[in-house]
């Protein structure tokens, strides 16, 4: 394999539970970090759900993998984008997204930011900068 | 630097084929494959919403799957072009990167 | 197959991780430990505390290079490289450790 560096993009448009679609995104995310690629995650439509705060499954019998998100941070995992439009087609906002961050190790190890609100035009220049999207 | 965009939906089941349509650059293609050539039909609620854009970008259909399901070329939007299987192929090679709205 | 704690049978599956998470003591890990050919130090109970509370935290264990730089910010670089980790645990510090913790296999050891 080549080692050069090549940027992937995982696509997120289901909310969680109701398929298999968000858990299994997330987990290819974390296994595929192992190869150092550059990895960034889209939220659009229905994937803005996965990140909501207060996901409480006790009584549907699933395994709640929300606090997952908040570990992708150790992983390198630090470029969350998160469509606007979307969020704001289902009635929410910024405020109801888990507040998710990362160590900045090129920055004394501050804790900054990971998900970032984008227009639908910034997401569609995203998508276009990729080399590798893969889509859930 | 073009994507092509493969949709395999139904666009009055899901709007896979409308959140497709809101992020396509200029020079992309989309391909709809199964149900989702049910979008390419002439005059249904999309209709003008892609007709717009194909003066940007390329549409296709998968004739197998219009052939399955009754639907006549006759019958599309008029600018969406249909494709076999090798054309099929030939749009993943000429784009450089493809992107699946499931 | 099962280990025994006490007089009581915990189940694992075909290579050693206990099927149900809630099934885990301390003694439990001191069992599993010893089939494991491991002796607990103190060194080893601070990396399966570490994963326990990592678990609990974010509901996966974590992968081995994201163990070792949080135990190495945690307790010191002396416990937290690679070399050591490896001499705590000789078949693979987050897949052996887990297992005494008592956590599923990490996400991606195959």
């Amino acid at each position: 394999m080549s080692d050069e560096v090549k940027k992937f993009l995982y696509v997120n448009r289901k909310a969680p539970y109701g398929s298999i679609y968000a858990l299994e995104s997330l987990e290819v995310v974390l296994i595929g970090a192992a190869f150092e690629q550059e990895v960034s995650l889209a939220f659009l439509d229905d994937g803005v759900f996965q990140l909501t705060k207060g996901q409480d499954t006790k009584e549907i019998g699933v395994k709640n993998f929300s606090p997952t998100y908040r570990a992708l941070g150790d992983y390198d995992v630090t470029k969350l984008y998160v469509e606007e439009e979307s969020l704001k087609e289902r009635g929410l906002g910024i405020d109801d997204l888990q507040y998710l961050t990362y160590e900045d190790e090129d920055d004394d190890y501050k804790e900054k930011p990971s998900i970032k609100v984008v227009s639908r035009k910034e997401m569609a220049d995203i998508m276009a900068e990729q080399d590798i999207i893969l889509s859930f | 630097m073009s994507t092509l965009h493969i949709v395999n939906k139904s666009p009055f089941e899901t709007i896979n084929l409308n959140s497709c349509l809101n992020h396509v650059k200029e020079g992309d293609s989309i391909l709809l494959i199964e149900d989702a050539v049910l979008g390419a039909l002439a005059q249904n609620k999309l209709a003008d919403n892609i007709s717009e854009k194909l003066g940007e970008i390329s549409i296709f259909a998968l004739l197998a799957d219009l052939s399955a399901r009754g639907i006549g070329r006759d019958r599309l939007i008029s600018g969406i072009k249909t494709t076999d299987y090798a054309g099929f192929v030939e749009l993943v090679a000429n784009n450089e990167r493809t992107q699946s709205w499931l | 197959m099962a280990y025994e704690v006490n007089g009581n049978i915990v189940e694992h599956d075909e290579e050693g991780y206990i099927i149900n998470l809630s099934d885990w003591s301390k003694e439990l890990a001191e069992v599993i430990a010893k089939s494991e050919e491991i002796e607990m130090t103190d060194e080893h109970w601070a990396v399966v505390n570490f994963l326990r509370d990592y678990y609990e935290e974010y509901q996966i264990a974590p992968a081995v290079r994201v163990l070792i730089k949080a135990i190495k910010k945690e307790l010191g670089p002396e416990v937290g490289n690679n070399k050591y980790m490896y001499e705590l645990f000789p078949y693979g510090p987050a897949k052996q450790a887990c297992k005494i913790a008592g956590l599923p296999k990490p996400t991606g050891c195959v």
